[in-house]
């Protein structure tokens, strides 16, 4: 194998892997920034060798094995030091050689749940904690970080490293909390594990083909989070949502062994075991009583969906108003088109185009191209050609799917043709 | 929050009057702890206005261009930093790190919050469902 072509290959591994080393070392070292260098190192000797060695059977237990050892190795030379300079001693009263067997061949997967916990301590901002776990947990690099919120590299670079700071500072536990502190962090547990949930399936829908990975380890986490916190309705919601949008993601394995994706819309595709386990999560959540959650209100809605047999069945003035409650409960321009579309089909064209441009004008929406899409959707079934055609010349301008834009085309001068008459 | 921290010019700073070597080590140690604590973005200095233009454009006609050196007061820069803070209280903090220059004048610094066009993360929930409402009203 040639260099850059193991380099591709640890990319790819090092984006499933490092979760799971960071986690692991954090549990030894105690120090998140150091963990993801001693897991980097690990990765950095593994495109020495692998080019010569060829990849091993388990590519994830060699790198945690490499990383363990230089683990233990830093452990050592502090515990020389602390011998000599007594203020370093927090490293020997910390890690014992049972806590070391212990992290040797210790569980993984708490880890990473360990690691969520710790990066939704309450000193950490809402924005620094998405950078930390775009990282840490979702392998990001800070080009891809700062790409995907239009933001500079800079300025994800630094929030990471202030991030990390706070957390050493803070002394950050890497315990699981329970009782009011677990209460207290879990909305933002909640809301990591769905960023990496919606990391895995946007990206797979580009060009990283590992990230059905991430999907599944953010469903895992959710899963395990509605044991720990069966009370919390919101945990069921998460998990109903991300099980049912799962569904709708299917994988198949291509001629080469390579997992080729299909993003399918066709319902017959959908995954029937995911949305059962959706399902099932969801009558969990309205057990216990209480006003439907975002999440729970946005799986509700995909229940919907995947309930109707066919999509005529689709019941539309439910979901038009479970729509109006998240509107309520957790307002933003996309949830306002989607409820425009619902409102549209259960209640008529007009009302649609009546939500649609109250948010016309926002800036958040200014190079959306669903937007001029449904608005212009909307003006046809109107009999509006002319104001139709505008909005599909917008939206096919906008967007960089190709098949897309051949569709809006079509849509376009389909409305010319018309509005001529 | 990305913060704008504008160090106006003065006159020792328009002279290229150099500054004292304890006020160059302060201030070197001041953005290097900065940097540290993961709070700087960018730190540029402004050559003197001398080789500055500024243009005035009018709704009609051409801009007029006019040549430095402009009066040292409150509209002229010397130099920014642009810095990420939970906070104003908390860039306010940062802002008095900068050392005095001492000796030459007075120095001012106007604090300005940098407009976000940054977003919040994506909901692949409603993206998704989004897509699939739009196929149905299509084939409507």
């Amino acid at each position: 194998m040639n260099r850059p072509a193991a380099r591709r290959t640890v990319d790819a591994i090092w984006r499933i892997e490092a979760p799971k080393l960071i986690a692991a070392l954090t549990r030894m070292v105690r120090d998140v920034g150091l963990a993801e260098d001693l897991a980097q190192d690990a990765m950095v000797v593994a495109l020495e060798r692998w080019p010569e060695t060829g990849i091993p059977d388990n590519p994830g237990a060699w790198l945690m094995t490499v990383a363990k050892r230089r683990a233990i190795d830093w452990i050592r030379r502090n515990r020389q030091r602390d011998d000599k300079y007594a203020e370093l001693a927090r490293v020997s009263e910390l890690i014992s050689e049972d806590d070391m067997d212990k992290a040797l061949d210790g569980e993984v997967g708490d880890d990473l749940l360990r690691l969520v916990f710790m990066t939704c301590h309450p000193a950490l901002s809402r924005e620094a904690r998405v950078a930390l776990t775009l990282r840490l947990l979702c392998g990001l690099t800070t080009e891809e970080i700062a790409r995907s919120f239009l933001t500079s590299e800079p300025t994800v670079a630094q929030r990471i490293v202030r991030a990390k700071k706070t957390l050493n500072a803070e002394r950050s536990s890497f315990e699981m909390p329970s009782g009011e502190e677990l209460a207290e962090r879990l909305s933002a547990v909640l809301e990591v594990v769905y960023l990496m949930f919606n990391e895995g399936y946007a990206a797979t829908s580009g060009e990283h083909w590992v990230r059905p990975l991430l999907c599944q380890e953010a469903l895992r986490l959710g899963r395990i989070l509605a044991e720990l916190a069966p009370r919390e309705p919101e945990v069921h919601g998460l998990v109903a949502l991300m099980e049912i949008q799962a569904s709708r993601l299917r994988t198949r394995v291509g001629d080469q062994g390579e997992p080729v994706l299909l993003l399918d819309q066709d319902r017959a595709q959908w995954d029937r075991l995911l949305i059962r386990r959706g399902l099932a999560a969801l009558e969990r959540c309205r057990k216990l009583g209480r006003p439907l959650g975002p999440y729970a209100l946005q799986a509700a809605i995909a229940a919907c969906h995947a309930e109707a047999p066919t999509s005529e069945e689709t019941n539309w003035i439910r979901i038009a108003a479970l729509y109006e409650a998240l509107s309520r409960q957790a307002p933003s321009p996309i949830v306002e088109l989607n409820r425009a579309v619902a409102v549209a089909m259960a209640f008529g064209p007009a009302y649609g185009l009546q939500i649609v441009d109250e948010i016309a004008g926002l800036s958040a929406l200014e190079n959306y191209h669903l937007l001029p899409s449904v608005r212009g959707e909307l003006l046809r079934k109107l009999g509006r050609y002319g104001e139709a055609r505008l909005e599909f010349e917008r939206a096919a301008a906008m967007t960089r799917n190709v098949r897309e834009q051949e569709l809006l085309c079509a849509r376009a001068a389909e409305c010319d043709a018309r509005s001529s008459d | 929050m990305r913060f704008m921290l504008l160090v106006k010019a003065t006159g020792c700073s328009e002279a290229g009057v150099p500054h004292s070597r304890e006020h160059r080590f302060a201030k070197e140690a001041s953005l290097a702890s900065m940097a540290e604590a993961g709070v700087l973005l960018a730190a540029e200095r402004l050559q003197p206005s001398s080789g500055g233009i500024r243009m005035a454009f009018s709704p009609e006609g051409e801009p007029e261009l006019e040549c430095g050196p402009f009066p040292a007061d409150s509209w002229l820069l010397a130099e920014y930093l642009v810095i990420e803070s939970e906070s104003m209280e908390e860039a306010i903090g940062w802002a008095r790190r900068i050392p005095a220059p001492g000796g030459c004048e007075r120095m001012e610094v106007e604090l300005r919050r940098l407009e976000d066009k940054a977003h919040g993360p994506r909901n692949i929930g409603l993206e998704n469902d989004l897509a699939l409402q739009l196929g149905m009203l299509r084939q409507d």
